[in-house]
């Protein structure tokens, strides 16, 4: 009973939190009110209307709601390129980091599932994906398995860090001997998320662009690239906003993985280029529309050509350890290369997927102003949790929220 | 590993008779290989993953319980706050519970299947004050529906098309049609980049050649597999079917048809009120909402009940040819026996029920 007790006590404590802050605080937080209200909007225009308020049509059935789910699974799986070293590998500098980390997974997942759930056409029937109450067609479609992995992941994201956060909450010491175990699944499961992910593309023959071995391992280095880049960024913010301390070291740490994963990242699409342009086949043609367009259409054109220079800039600025050192540097090297590998791993890959179609029709797609509402509003929403999150972390874990007998 | 067990997916059309052994080596669920064929003279078990793990009757006796209960509360809600209204508005607003949390078509038994047709009869019947006819007739036993097109009748008219959208209810406002007819140029050879599906001029053109597309009825759908809900399957005599009341409109099936087999339902479909064709099959051209997938069903209204599909009535060169495959009389099999065959993109193991050939 006394867990309770004090569990109801540090929800009250971090309410408390949330809702007390600087003016900065309460502006940021009012302006992803307002994006979330306005995504709400959009959405029951796209309820009424069906999905055809989209820009989604029967030859691109697939458009800005999976490519950001795709994108932002592959942030939730960064999560774990921290809590490996952190928990496993007992590597202090980063333990600072892996709360924000998992904060950032859990944010990035439930984003996931709204992406899923607006792209739906029919969210009121939703329970038929449940198992048992409805028909769980598993193993054979891949979207079970990422149904089963995605809210895994979750779960484990989600409990992890509450452990840790209500021992310290309560001044007493977190015991590897409990959290262990679930962060050792976690780093598999964080690799499991992914690959399926990658699967849901490429197990389907009637799609080549997807369907190439090395979707997986690609997307597998992109996300190690673009999740923790993104960290990144947040602990600069954090660490400028806040009294949280963040060493040096904890950001040249992961400003380390970034650049690995980067680099890997780039020889896996110089070895995709080559394939496709070297010894083009009628195969080559989705690559050939996103690269340079196919009979005069080429919406994702100027895109690619944004997305490949700031990829190869990153990487450069990366590599150097003059330039990486320089935290100003890494910030804008981190800031493209998320930007760089959204787009990349985002309508990049999606759209020209659908591109040309069955039949080699090229019918492109337009995101519609609702679908971009839509969109912003579940980021805004994203943001928002994260917000919450790291601030109530932030105050256990410099002190100032503690449980008060 | 029984001896029907192959390599390569193959869909042996010769061997079919002689084989006595069910046992399937494919390892799929219902449906998902040509080795589940209907005319064994065991009747087998029909759906392997499920009764392996016995989670078909479970999930039924569920299903029945949750709806049930369901009903009887929504019935109980709408009696005591309606005392004035009507007796068809707490009708309708049972039927509407029960057709909301009924389970997948797949799985129900014939009794089960009849509710739903009644219950959606009189729903359209207390919606619009017409009656309709909608049959829930299962696959016939000794039955596999293939197809096969003649591509050196076919003139390009496209009576097909229009007969399809007619007998099959298909959304107006978005001219959904789910024949397409590609026009090519001669001497190209099968050049689909080139050519055009959505011509209007005279037909047919100097020069040019025509080729119709639709869903194949594959016997090994990729469409099926990727569903995560089942509300699409293969049935017994081969057409691919989806349950539109099941299907959860996540489009991936879309994306796995290498044919362009599938149209989506991206808002509410609507056909006049005296445009509707009131022959209705569950499974077919019944009525459709928004959110859901459809595609052609071979007209299951039709074919289940000995007629042809209405393209290969409409068509007035008789370039199309329908049929039963396990039939050893049928023009089909003749086609598939004197003609030289083939079927598209053959390399993906879809194994296609449609076959074109040349005179
Ligand atoms: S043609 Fe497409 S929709 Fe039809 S059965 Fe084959 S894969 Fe499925
Ligand atoms: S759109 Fe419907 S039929 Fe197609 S995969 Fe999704 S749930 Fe299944």
């Amino acid at each position: 009973m006394k867990t309770m007790k004090v569990f109801k006590s540090l929800i009250v404590d971090s309410l408390n939190t949330i809702t007390h802050g600087t003016k900065k605080y309460h502006l940021w937080m009012a302006f992803l009110t307002f994006g979330m209200l306005v995504g709400m909007y959009c959405y029951s225009i796209q309820l009424e209307e069906g999905l055809s308020a989209t820009g989604m049509t029967d030859s691109v059935s697939w458009g800005l709601y999976i490519s950001n789910f795709t994108f932002l699974v592959g942030v939730a799986a960064a999560a774990v390129m921290l809590v490996m070293p952190t928990y496993v590998l007992k590597d202090i500098d980063f333990k600072q980091a892996v709360l924000i980390g998992e904060g950032l997974a859990v944010a990035a997942l439930i984003m996931c599932l709204a992406f899923v759930i607006a792209d739906m056409g029919g969210p009121s029937v939703l329970w038929h994906m449940l198992p048992g109450i409805g028909v769980f067609n598993f193993p054979n479609s891949m979207l079970t398995w990422d149904v089963i992995a995605l809210n895994g992941y979750l779960i484990i994201n989600i409990t992890i860090p509450l452990y840790i956060l209500f021992r310290h909450y309560q001044n007493k010491e977190a015991k590897p001997r409990v959290y262990l175990p679930g962060a050792l699944i976690s780093v598999f499961w964080a690799i499991g998320i992914h690959l399926v992910t990658a699967f849901l593309y490429q197990g389907l023959q009637a799609k080549p662009f997807w369907n190439n071995a090395l979707l997986g391992p690609r997307f597998l280095a992109s996300a190690f690239a673009a999740g923790p880049a993104l960290i990144i960024l947040v602990l600069a913010i954090i660490r400028s906003h806040t009294t949280f301390k963040i060493p040096d070291k904890t950001i040249k740490k992961i400003a380390l993985v970034v650049t690995v994963a980067a680099q890997i990242n780039l020889i896996m699409l110089i070895s995709e280029l080559f394939k496709e342009f070297y010894a083009p086949t009628h195969h080559s043609e989705s690559a050939y529309y996103l690269f340079f367009g196919l009979h005069g259409k080429d919406a994702l054109m100027p895109w690619i050509w944004t997305a490949i220079p700031l990829n190869i800039l990153a990487t450069i600025l990366l590599t150097f350890h003059k330039l990486r050192n320089n935290l100003k540097v890494l910030y804008f090297a981190c800031f493209i290369l998320f930007i760089a590998i959204w787009i990349e791993k985002g309508f990049g890959l999606i759209i020209p997927g659908f591109i040309p179609g069955s039949y080699g029709k090229i019918a492109e797609y337009t995101p519609t102003g609702i679908e971009i509402g839509v969109t912003l509003g579940i980021w805004a929403m994203g943001a928002f949790i994260f917000t919450i999150l790291a601030r109530t972390a932030i105050n256990i874990e410099t002190g100032v929220l503690r449980y008060k007998r | 590993m029984s001896d029907t067990k192959k390599k390569w997916f193959s869909l042996n059309l010769n061997n079919t008779k002689k084989r006595t052994s069910s046992s399937c080596g494919c390892g799929k669920t219902e449906g998902g290989c040509g080795s589940h064929n209907t005319q064994n003279p065991i009747k087998k078990p029909k759906d392997g993953y499920q009764q392996v793990f016995d989670v078909k009757m479970d999930r039924r006796s569920a299903f029945k319980q949750l709806t049930a209960s369901l009903a009887i509360g929504a019935g109980a809600v709408s009696t005591s706050c309606s005392m004035i209204a009507g007796e068809e508005t707490k009708e309708k607003a049972q039927i509407d519970w029960e057709e909301q949390f009924k389970g997948n078509y797949k799985l129900m038994t014939d009794q089960e299947k009849n509710d739903t047709v009644n219950r959606l009869v009189r729903s359209y019947q207390l919606r619009t004050g017409k009656s309709i006819n909608m049959s829930s007739k299962n696959a016939e036993e000794d039955v596999l529906f293939g197809y096969a097109f003649n591509i050196s009748k076919c003139q390009g008219y496209m009576d097909c098309v229009t007969a399809c959208v007619e007998e099959n209810n298909q959304d107006r406002n978005s001219q959904m049609q789910y024949i397409r007819i590609h026009e090519m140029k001669d001497g190209q050879g099968f050049n689909f980049n080139e050519a055009d599906d959505n011509y209007y001029h005279e037909v047919p053109a100097e020069g040019h050649f025509y080729m119709g597309t639709q869903c194949f009825h594959c016997d090994n759908p990729p469409c099926v597999e990727v569903c995560p809900v089942q509300a699409t399957w293969r049935e017994e005599d081969g057409l691919v079917v989806i349950d539109y009341d099941w299907c959860v409109g996540c489009r991936y099936c879309m994306a796995a048809c290498p044919y362009d087999g599938r149209r989506f339902n991206w808002s509410t479909p609507e056909v006049p009120e005296e445009e509707v064709n009131k022959n209705q099959h569950y499974l077919g051209n019944r009525m459709r909402k928004k959110g859901v997938m459809e595609k052609c069903t071979f007209c299951v209204q039709r074919s289940r009940s000995g007629q042809n599909p209405a393209c290969v009535e409409a068509c007035p060169t008789g370039a199309r040819i329908f049929g039963n495959l396990l039939d050893p009389d049928s023009t089909i099999r003749w086609v598939l026996e004197n003609k030289k065959v083939f079927r598209l993109k053959e390399d993906l193991g879809t194994e296609p029920k449609f076959w074109y050939f040349m005179d």
